[in-house]
């Protein structure tokens, strides 16, 4: 094992740059994907067909296909479009698709939105009915139920599974190594194997820097549910 | 067109078996992982946690890459240290199978231990003093029971199996996904935006598959809790 060549002050300096592009990826999509789920969380569960059915189809194909085949989809497919390709150099709208950053980040924005939905959903469905009785029995309009009842208690109650959701994106984003040009922290570990030829120590460096960030965002979300599940957790003996 | 679209059905084909036999490779692991959770041995246990953690805490594709590249080059020093061996390559095939099996074999153990340890403990000990041995115990009481409470968990990672299987293709293997990206490379002078519509397909192919398992994995869920009242919640 010659781990010293990790230990030099470039390599180091490269997984530290992927370390950034990684949390950044992760940052981007989990913001934007987390705040375009609320709205469709909520249409998954309207008893309007018309609004129900779209985002059905939306989590059923995001969730029912490979996020590398998205990532694809993405950089070579859509950015490959002569519609776009036509229009990438004078319009904001199509510009992003020259960005590998951006054609990733809208890759696993969309997918994680897909299932972050599907997870508030699910929790929405679960609120209790005599909660919203209760509510509409106060006079509360639809929209004060939503946001004053609904969604305190849904967001409260997807915590632990939304955990599991942002540790599998963590490690999604792995699959920006597979964008050229896009330095993420498997990138970082696959350059210096082809440098050095060195496997084991590129990728067990690689994977511990990964499992010390699951480790960290683990606790992060142990401390958000004492904060916010407080009311959940069993009695304390005095 | 068409010798395209047919060339990446066919790496549908590969697909499949890439994932059933992870599948196999996944359900023995994850067995076992299940029962030295489940044991009263603490450092069956402890093997148990730490694989489950550390398959958990780092991503599908750095640990295939290790093992792919890594294990070639293990596997030809333990070779040449233990003197005349011809050296082996290990195919991409194998390495993917593997790596997802190793995996995923860690999410079958939580699985089966959340089934094993839903099946009340008296049924056990009842078994026990009719004179059944540990392994009659297993056979005739635990495993039965077990199908039924792991059913919904195993759909859940044979479908996520399934998609990571798309990952191969980073290792050479001319899957569904490796085709669909070469064919839309060979295609673009001669078909307009072919790299979407043939990455479309491979993603539509993807998306049957998934359907299909759905499909018959509930209609097995449903055969098998035959007699069981289901709560409602």
């Amino acid at each position: 094992m010659e781990f010293d060549v990790i230990l030099r002050p470039e390599n180091l300096r490269m997984y530290w740059e992927g370390c950034v592009n990684s949390l950044a990826l992760l940052l981007v999509s989990l913001c934007a994907g987390g705040l375009l789920s609320l709205p469709m969380a909520l249409a998954r569960v309207s008893a309007r067909a018309w609004l129900r059915g779209p985002v059905w189809l939306f989590t059923y194909v995001l969730r029912g296909t490979p996020l590398l085949i998205q990532v694809y989809l993405i950089y070579y497919g859509l950015g490959q479009m002569e519609y776009i390709q036509a229009r990438w150099d004078d319009s904001w709208l199509w510009r992003g698709f020259k960005e590998p950053f951006f054609c990733a980040a809208l890759a696993f924005s969309l997918n994680t939105c897909a299932y972050t939905t599907e997870l508030l959903a699910g929790a929405i469905r679960h609120v209790p009915a005599g909660e919203l009785e209760a509510a509409r029995a106060c006079g509360l309009s639809e929209w004060a139920c939503i946001r004053r009842i609904v969604l305190p208690s849904a967001l409260r109650r997807s915590l632990p599974g939304y955990s599991n959701e942002v540790i599998m994106m963590l490690h999604s984003t792995s699959l920006a190594s597979t964008v050229p040009a896009l330095l993420d922290i498997t990138g970082a570990a696959r350059s210096i194997y082809a440098d050095f030829y060195l496997p084991f120590e590129a990728f067990i460096s690689a994977g511990l820097i990964y499992l010390s960030l699951t480790l960290v965002l683990v606790q992060l979300f142990r401390l958000a549910e004492q904060r916010w599940l407080a009311h959940l957790r069993p009695r304390q003996s005095v | 067109m068409t010798p395209y679209l047919l060339s990446i059905l066919e790496g549908s084909l590969l697909v499949l078996q890439v994932g059933l036999a992870s599948l196999v490779v996944a359900v023995v692991l994850g067995m076992a992982g299940a029962l030295a959770k489940t044991s009263d041995r603490p450092m069956a246990v402890w093997v148990a946690d730490v694989y489950a953690t550390v398959i958990r805490g780092v991503p599908d594709l750095v640990l295939m890459l290790l093992l792919f590249y890594g294990g070639q080059m293990g596997l030809n020093a333990l070779l040449e240290a233990l003197g005349d061996w011809p050296a082996i390559e290990i195919d991409p095939f194998a390495a993917g199978v593997l790596t997802i099996g190793f995996i995923y074999g860690a999410y079958m153990t939580e699985t089966f231990r959340g089934a094993i340890l839903a099946i009340p403990k008296g049924q056990m000990e009842a078994a026990m003093a009719f004179g059944m041995r540990p392994w009659q115990v297993f056979w005739r009481i635990t495993l039965p029971q077990m199908i039924r409470l792991a059913l919904p968990g195993f759909t859940n990672n044979w479908l996520v199996l399934m998609k990571s299987t798309a990952l191969v293709s980073l290792l050479g293997l001319q899957d569904m996904t490796y085709l669909a990206k070469q064919a839309g490379a060979a295609a673009r002078g001669e078909i307009t935006n072919a790299p979407l519509l043939f990455l479309a397909f491979a993603a539509l192919l993807y998306l049957a598959m998934t359907s299909v398992s759905m499909w018959v994995l509930g209609w097995l869920e449903k055969k098998y809790s035959m007699g069981i009242r289901l709560e409602r919640d």
